[in-house]
């Protein structure tokens, strides 16, 4: 990417791209991945609300799984689920279960 | 933008109290301050035209000097007009959020009614305050009268707002001096100055729904000493607008305001230089040893942030001798902020007259003719026979 000059981008740090949080990937900060046990997920959405980056991925009401560009590990919703439906797998634990 | 002259009406009032008439007539969307002496009767004064409807300013009684520059920069990021006033420790623990407000290029206008900080405790006037945060990237303007106190106040609020600058501009007035001491000034009509400031209209108010935006966002090593150099460049912008606002208040008022103003300078052998209330003092002792045949003058400087380098070192150039008064410390450092300053002018224009430093006036110690006249019999010295002592002296204290 070519960072700009100072004589290109907007006075005082603004920026009027809103939403554009979304192209940061605080994924990359993670060093445990939370992992939802489907069976014993019951769809309550505590974690959706607790999730502080948006990263509970939902569709048609139902938890389908989490985002992990943006997911930065933080372990809330592992904490917060009713259920214990979420746990914190160490990332490069879940990277070799993944593959 | 008013080009005729206007009939200012005659009264007698303190600084405080002209600052908050200036005020009232800018008419802010937004006050926020905490009491603190000698500013006190600012807001208290300016809360009472808003107890009576005379603005429809929203007033906001903050629990802390903190929390009212907070306020402010919330409000002017919201797209408000957002004004404070405060002195001394008031300013000290704004520090942090002085910061904030330049950064984020919020044009927030404060009146700063010069206190010494503590300790030991002492409520009077010097300039340990503003001179405290002179590197926090707001411009900085001097009084020397409560009529320049006025003029400077509603003058602070174009500066911050040109589109060119958009940083918060604060004007200091002595404390108790100028602060609650009574003088006859002129008040412009409220409609003059209400057409001087016009309508703001700001680029990117928060509350502009439709147009979101986000202020304050963390910046990194990528971007962050970027967003410094912008900040620069605008204070040196500044050096050439502030005098236009200024020419432009002179035409309705007939008070006309530059960077600085030379007092007998022109062709004068032996000049002092000083900020706020002192120079009144000055100039009456000018007006002596011009009596006596002494070719004194004075350059009084108006505009401390950005510092006018150039022309204060084109009108000094031709001087004998030079003393730079300081009413403030910078302990350990090789003289007051406004010696340092002017050192640096005089020698990056090549320029290396004898110039001496005092500090003076500290914790309020009164300035009084007899010492500026010590000074000029100084500078006639060191003139003839040369530096014998440092050149670094303290003015009005007992060795
Ligand atoms: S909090 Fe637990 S049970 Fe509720 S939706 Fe999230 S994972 Fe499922
Ligand atoms: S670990 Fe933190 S960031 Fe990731 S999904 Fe859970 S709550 Fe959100």
């Amino acid at each position: 990417m070519t960072l700009k000059t100072w004589t290109e981008i907007l006075a005082g740090g603004l920026i009027t791209d809103a939403g554009n949080s979304e192209e940061y990937e605080t994924g990359s900060w993670r060093s445990h991945r939370p992992i939802i046990d489907m069976d014993r997920c019951t769809h309550c959405m505590i974690c959706w609300i607790y999730c502080p980056d948006g990263s509970i991925l939902v569709s048609d009401a139902k938890v389908t799984g989490i985002d992990l560009t943006h997911c930065k590990g933080c372990g809330i919703c592992a904490h917060e689920c009713p259920r214990k439906a979420i746990s914190m797998v160490e990332e490069a634990v879940a990277k070799e279960g993944a593959q | 933008m008013v080009s005729q002259k206007v009939k200012g009406k005659p009264v007698a009032l303190d600084g405080d109290r002209a600052v908050a008439e200036a005020i009232r007539q800018m008419n802010p969307d937004v006050v926020a301050a905490y009491p603190i002496t000698p500013q006190t009767e600012i807001v208290m004064r300016f809360s009472e035209f808003v107890a009576n409807g005379e603005v429809v300013t929203e007033f906001i009684p903050v629990e802390s000097e903190h929390a009212a520059m907070s306020a402010c920069i919330g409000a002017s990021a919201a797209g408000g007009r957002a004004q404070t006033a405060t002195a001394g420790a008031g300013l000290a623990f704004m520090w942090e959020v002085l910061w904030v407000a330049s950064g984020t290029r919020l044009p927030i206008v404060m009146h700063v009614v010069n206190r010494s900080l503590s300790a030991p405790l002492n409520i009077h006037c010097d300039h340990s305050d503003s001179m405290g945060a002179r590197d926090a990237g707001w411009i900085q303007l001097y009084d020397e009268t409560v009529q320049e106190a006025y003029d400077n106040a509603i003058q602070a609020l174009r500066i911050a707002e040109h589109p060119d600058i958009m940083l918060p501009t604060l004007h200091a007035l002595d404390g108790f001096i100028l602060g609650h001491g009574v003088e006859r000034l002129e008040l412009l009509p409220d409609d003059a100055v209400r057409s001087f400031i016009g309508i703001y209209e700001p680029q990117h108010p928060l509350l502009d729904v439709d147009h979101p935006v986000t202020y304050g966002p963390m910046v990194l090593t990528d971007y962050f000493f970027e967003y410094k150099r912008q900040q620069a460049a605008a204070m040196e912008r500044a050096l050439e607008i502030i005098p236009q606002i200024g020419e432009e208040y002179g035409t309705f008022t007939g008070r006309y305001y530059g960077l600085m103003e030379g007092y007998r300078l022109e062709d004068a052998e032996f000049a002092t230089i000083a900020l706020g209330s002192t120079a009144g003092t000055i100039k009456t002792v000018v007006d002596e040893l011009r009596d006596q045949g002494v070719k004194a003058g004075l350059l009084k400087l108006r505009c401390f942030r950005p510092f006018p380098a150039t022309i204060l070192a084109e009108a000094l150039g031709d001087k004998k001798a030079i003393a730079v008064l300081d009413r403030s410390l910078s302990f350990g450092a090789q003289g007051g902020p406004l010696f340092l300053e002017v050192i640096t002018a005089l020698f990056t224009h090549g320029l290396s007259p004898k110039v001496l430093n005092y500090a003076y006036g500290l914790g309020g110690r009164d300035i009084v003719p007899a010492r500026i006249h010590q000074v000029y019999k100084d500078l006639i010295e060191i003139d003839r026979e040369g530096l014998t002592e440092s050149s670094i002296r303290y003015l009005g204290l007992r060795e």
